[in-house]
């Protein structure tokens, strides 16, 4: 690794460079990834280095860019949808719920009661999921490797929780605009409730493996420090800015979709350390589950549909399809066509598992988005990795990209 | 947001600012529940400084910045940003208008977050941001030639690249499409979905609006 040569030099003279026994060290350049195990995906991180010490970090993405946005702008709004589960894919259903937001608002519809209760429960297991991978994931980059089993485990349940409901373990299209696709199938609110009596014993497994851990207290503590004025600065949101001690969370202070009547608190950490965002994301997963219970109760009260009742944009059910005209000539312009939207354009964020994920849409009063602009939150997150790495060591940049949960489909986009 | 709070911030920051930021025959409007002002271009650095600075708005926060293509338009790009202000719970959009040759001053000066937007609007509309430090390519390939979101960009690119077993490498060769590609317009003058929006239909667009009809 070092690149260095001796030359003679009079004994004790500075000036004229390095004497006998010194070394003269050329920084290297090191070439992190993308095929890399710590690198999330595929993300290159072209590192300067002084020995061990990071001197620039310089992340190229694009590796998975696949062009989302110009493709939404050729297909109708419908359509869309499931580019959005393709985005961030360890948390799906979230991604879509800013779109729907964002083409309801510019609609000027909302979604009924029970289906944006439906909507709360699955955000909350989406944030479980998220958590699910990225907590163990972060811990095996700096060392531990069974938090990772124990946390598929789970996250195998929670995914055949969204088959049931959907119908795809991962790509949803579930949360359209208007309200959620169905409604959930008998028997499956009393599977979730039994998932999460027993759930917490797994959070609090995971924690005795590594909150206390001294190899992994070593590894995060005081690394990537962010306060919160840089925070804000970089664009940091959701657990990374919450982990630099501010109490910033869009379900609380722009709430959406009914969450200002759900009783739940906002981890805030101290230091804005890697140690930090992984005690928010902790916390997180367990006031999650304060959420579900809620949204559950609430589901039992609620009924009614789960779709906003208008068939100009939500496409009618199956059995009023076989006996009315008007029903089958909706669904065939739904499919085909699709709805079309007012003129307007609109900036609609959502508290997503990563931090704010917002959609920019323009439309121009046709079926198809004008532009529709994702703002993925590990964009900014990632940005920031040469300011957070700075003069850490080698293995320290491993645990900020870590900490940061960078998902490459989001990034790239 | 209520309606109210808006309304203040949009006198406030039409205080703070300059009258000679806002562009003329554009301003600041609330749609949706959202504040947008339109500003001249070489003012954005100012207005954003300010809108960061003053203590009662405190936008200190870069949530978004992209472009918009116009492609009918003489200033055919708009550049979005999108800011958010944790103290005060408000968010405001801020817009400026530029062409394929003008320049907008970056502003990643004023937030370091703006130094990748930047650099994704350049790549992806070819929006050239002056003084941004590091105005590189950033989603697309190494080498990529053009600007792909912008409107007269096709949807199926000109370049696809595929592994060579005979040269052992990844070859880059003009696009071949095994079948036309094909592009529906579902756009129907039906009044059945259009909800109450005039139809729009194509070859349709002599037809009388339905107002004139009446009068």
């Amino acid at each position: 690794m070092l690149d260095g040569r001796t030359a003679a030099a009079a004994p004790g003279d500075l000036r004229s460079g390095p004497g006998p026994g010194d070394v003269e060290i050329k920084n290297l350049n090191l070439n992190f990834g993308p095929q890399h195990p710590a690198a999330h995906g595929v993300l290159r991180l072209v590192l300067e280095m002084d020995g061990e010490i990071v001197e620039r970090a310089d992340p190229h993405i694009g590796l998975l860019h696949r062009g989302t946005e110009k493709l939404i702008e050729h297909k109708t709004y419908l359509q869309a949808v499931p580019y959005f589960d393709r985005l961030d894919y360890v948390a799906p259903m979230n991604q879509e719920h800013a779109f729907a937001l964002a083409t309801e608002k510019l609609l000027g519809i909302e979604a009924p009661p029970r289906g944006q209760a439906i909507r709360v429960l699955y955000a909350e297991i989406g944030r479980v999921l998220n958590h699910l991978l990225n907590v163990p994931a972060y811990a095996m980059d700096v060392g531990a490797l069974t938090p990772f089993l124990w946390a598929f485990e789970e996250r195998e349940k929670l995914m055949g929780f969204y088959e049931r409901v959907c119908g795809a373990r991962l790509h949803a299209a579930y949360f359209r605009p208007g309200g959620v696709h169905r409604d959930l199938p008998a028997g499956l609110a009393d599977d979730i409730r039994d998932w999460r009596a027993a759930f917490p014993k797994v959070i609090d497994d995971i924690e005795t493996l590594l909150t206390e851990n001294r190899i992994f207290k070593q590894r995060s503590v005081d690394i990537g420090v962010v306060d919160a004025k840089d925070a804000l600065d970089w664009g940091f949101s959701g657990p990374m800015l919450r982990a630099s001690g501010l109490a910033w969370d869009l379900r609380k202070a722009q709430p959406y979709d009914g969450y200002e009547d759900y009783d739940f608190d906002i981890p805030v950490g101290r230091n804005g350390d890697c140690y930090d965002r992984y005690l928010v994301r902790v916390e997180e997963t367990r006031q999650s589950l304060h959420i579900i219970d809620q949204a559950l109760d609430r589901l039992e009260t609620l009924d009614g549909p789960v779709a906003a009742d208008d068939n100009k944009i939500t496409p009618p059910k199956r059995g009023e399809m076989k006996r009315s005209m008007e029903a089958l000539i909706h669904h065939f312009k739904l499919y085909t066509e699709g709805y079309r939207v007012p003129a307007g354009e609109t900036y609609t964020a959502v508290e997503a598992p990563k931090g704010e994920f917002g959609v920019y849409l323009v439309a121009d009063g046709t079926n198809k988005p004008y532009r529709c602009k994702i703002r993925a939150p590990g964009f900014a997150h990632l940005q920031a990795t040469d300011f957070m790495s700075r003069g850490h060591m080698l293995a320290d940049v491993c645990a900020i990209v870590g900490s940061m949960d960078v998902v490459f489909g989001e990034v790239d986009r | 947001m209520t309606l109210e709070a808006l309304n203040e911030l949009k006198e406030h920051v039409l205080a703070v600012l300059p009258p000679d930021a806002i562009g003329e025959a554009t301003g600041a409007e609330i749609v949706h529940g959202e504040l947008c002002l339109t500003v001249g271009r070489a003012s954005i650095v100012m207005v954003l400084t300010r809108l960061r600075d003053d203590p009662n708005c405190a936008f200190t926060c870069l949530v978004d910045l992209c472009g918009v293509d116009w492609p009918a338009r003489e200033q055919r790009f708009d550049v979005v940003y999108n800011l958010l202000s944790v103290t005060a719970n408000l968010r405001c959009r801020v817009k400026v208008q530029t062409d394929e040759e003008t320049p907008v001053p970056s502003v990643a000066e004023v937030f370091s977050a703006a130094g990748w937007f930047e650099r994704e609007t350049w790549d992806l509309y070819g929006i050239y941001f002056a003084d941004n430090p590091d105005l590189r390519r950033l989603l697309t390939d190494y080498g990529f030639d053009g600007h792909p979101l912008r409107k007269d960009f096709p949807l199926t690119g000109f370049v696809e690249v595929r592994y060579d077993e005979e040269q052992k490498r990844v070859v880059y060769e003009p696009v071949t499409l095994q079948q036309d590609y094909r592009t529906f317009d579902f756009l129907s003058p039906w009044e059945g979905m259009t909800r109450g929006l005039p139809p729009v239909a194509p070859g349709d667009e002599k037809a009388a609006p339905a107002g004139a009809a009446e009068g």
